[in-house]
């Protein structure tokens, strides 16, 4: 596997100092332990949002650090868990006396650290609340599995709630919000390719040629199921049919739609997954009223892509609308 | 016969050593149902522990497991972070102020850790997890105590469990960790936590023994 990097061991730090050199107007990067702050933080009477996970993901987290959206993003080793010191020194650089949320995605390491870190934030005085993104119905039955794991939909909570307390929400009022995003959200992947992580220098898991993953994680893991590699029309029947029955949406729904490319497909190939999941859902009588497309939330070089939905009422379409200024989401 | 402070210094850095050896294997484990970063995250975690040992002076047990369980949590990253260092921390807390510890003192130390890896992972037996390599070792170490068996001897009955209850996670299926995303796809691969757990728990038999 060919990669464009100078040491495999030094990936996740130079690529922070890329991102400090490229964006010093918007974020500034503190190193030892890693985290990228907002450059104005901490806004006094904000409440600051902090999310975290493994690199190998991005632009998620740090391309979402700016106004609007997330107020610092704690980057772990590729496809590991940031640790606990991390996520403190986050929380105590973008806490302006209003309290700081933890967006967290399901997965039994992020978890465990930032809980770790939420009990070492309240010893130091900070109002922390932690909310669980938990979307993707791959994960059928969560009663024996660690649950279902936190995917798409947290680039789009990290949105919404960063809109919210932008306009002054309280705390418990953004944490509310980020729950409800999340339980009004679904999200499902699948992989044509696995992928490499620099550290091991090997395929993440075997595929053959005329095979695709159905289910995968963000983390090279395998899928749920493993079949013939099928049309992209197959795929978005399969994907969003599980989606759409999982919530369920329905008939006069009105939702955003998030086609997510996990780091190596085209562009070209995720508009016309668009095409069929436009079609899919106008067929069950529900309306794509925002979208977003795009690489966002990645899984190295793997080919394949996700998607997420989430209903949407106008408070939720006013919060997304609301202007953004990061390095990877910017409007308004 | 008993464990000192050097014996303790001794045993991590032969941890350390024998993680480095199996690195390769730990992530062969790990990406056949996890993500395929244990053994990378292991190296790195023990490497800062042995540097912060070396940092730290005397020959305060709990002082020394304390120092090395700080170093795990913030070097490790992922679940094996906050679980190994849970690990050290609990095991640091039961032996602080001690610089030497006999059969009893070692298992209420071990007792202590595996308490902190079960409440912090929330794991039960058979979920194929490092719980069941550390579980039956705890277990194992408690019965040879009970029987009168001498530390080297507790010790070696203690990582003979420990293998046991690691090769008993192969056919189990996953129900904690990345790898329950599997389902019965995890089934037929050895767990990767309980198998750095099971040498954790072999270089102490061969440092103490």
């Amino acid at each position: 596997m060919k990669k464009l990097i100078n040491d495999p061991d030094a990936v996740v730090r130079e690529a922070l100092e890329g991102i400090e050199a490229a964006h010093g107007d918007k974020v500034r990067v503190i190193h030892d332990p890693a985290v990228i702050v907002r450059a104005d933080a901490p806004v006094q009477g904000k409440v600051g949002i902090i999310s975290g996970g493994g690199s190998g993901h991005e632009p998620m987290h740090g391309g979402f650090v700016g106004v609007g959206m997330l107020d610092a993003a704690c980057p772990g080793e590729v496809f590991t868990s940031p640790t606990p010191d991390q996520m403190l020194e986050a929380t105590k650089a973008v806490d302006g006396g209003a309290g700081v949320l933890h967006i967290v995605k399901n997965y039994t390491g992020d978890v465990l650290n930032f809980e770790m870190a939420a009990d070492l934030a309240k010893g130091e005085g900070i109002d922390v609340e932690a909310v669980v993104t938990n979307d993707d119905v791959a994960v059928q039955d969560s009663l024996y599995t660690a649950g279902r794991r936190g995917v798409g939909i947290t680039v789009i909570a990290e949105k919404i709630c960063g809109a919210a307390a932008e306009e002054g929400k309280p705390l418990a009022e953004v944490a509310e919000l980020c729950r409800k995003v999340n339980g009004q959200g679904r999200s499902m992947g699948m992989a044509l390719t696995p992928c490499v992580t620099p550290g091991s220098g090997e395929p993440s898991f075997e595929l053959a040629e005329d095979e695709m993953e159905i289910g995968i994680g963000i983390h090279g893991e395998p899928g749920r199921y493993r079949e013939k590699l099928g049309s992209a029309a197959e795929v978005v029947e399969r994907l969003a049919t599980a989606i759409v029955e999982d919530l369920p949406y329905e008939s006069g729904d009105r939702v955003l739609a998030f086609v997510n490319g996990m780091g190596g497909t085209p562009l070209i190939e995720l508009y016309v997954v668009y095409r069929e999941l436009h079609r899919l859902l106008e067929g069950r009588g529900i309306t794509i009223e925002r979208k977003l497309i795009g690489d966002y939330i990645t899984s190295l070089e793997m080919a394949g892509c996700s998607i997420t939905l989430l209903k949407l009422d106008d408070e939720l379409v006013r919060l997304w609308d609301a202007p953004v200024d990061t390095p990877a989401l910017r409007w308004g | 016969m008993s464990i000192g402070a050097a014996d303790v210094r001794a045993w991590i850095g032969a941890y350390a050593d024998t993680i480095a050896e199996h690195r390769v294997e730990l992530v062969r484990l790990d990406t056949a149902i996890g993500d395929g970063d244990h053994g990378t995250n292991m190296q790195r975690g023990m490497n800062a522990a042995v540097e912060k040992l070396e940092a730290t002076e005397g020959d305060d047990i709990g002082a020394l497991l304390k120092a090395v369980g700080m170093a795990l949590v913030s070097k490790v990253g992922g679940a094996a972070g906050p679980l190994y260092g849970t690990l050290f921390l609990q095991m640091g807390m039961a032996t602080t102020g001690r610089s030497e510890l006999d059969l009893a003192g070692w298992g209420a130390a071990l007792e202590a850790g595996v308490k902190g890896v079960q409440s912090r992972g929330k794991a039960e037996p058979e979920d194929k997890t490092m719980i069941d390599a550390l579980l039956p070792a705890l277990d194992a170490l408690r019965a040879a105590e009970a029987d009168g068996a001498s530390l080297g001897d507790a010790l070696r009955r203690s990582a003979d469990a420990a293998e046991a209850g690691m090769k008993a996670t192969i056919p189990l299926e996953a129900r904690k960790g990345r790898a329950s995303y599997l389902g019965p796809r995890s089934v037929g691969h050895q767990d990767p936590g309980a198998t750095s757990s099971q040498l954790l728990l072999a270089e102490a038999a061969k440092t103490f023994g």
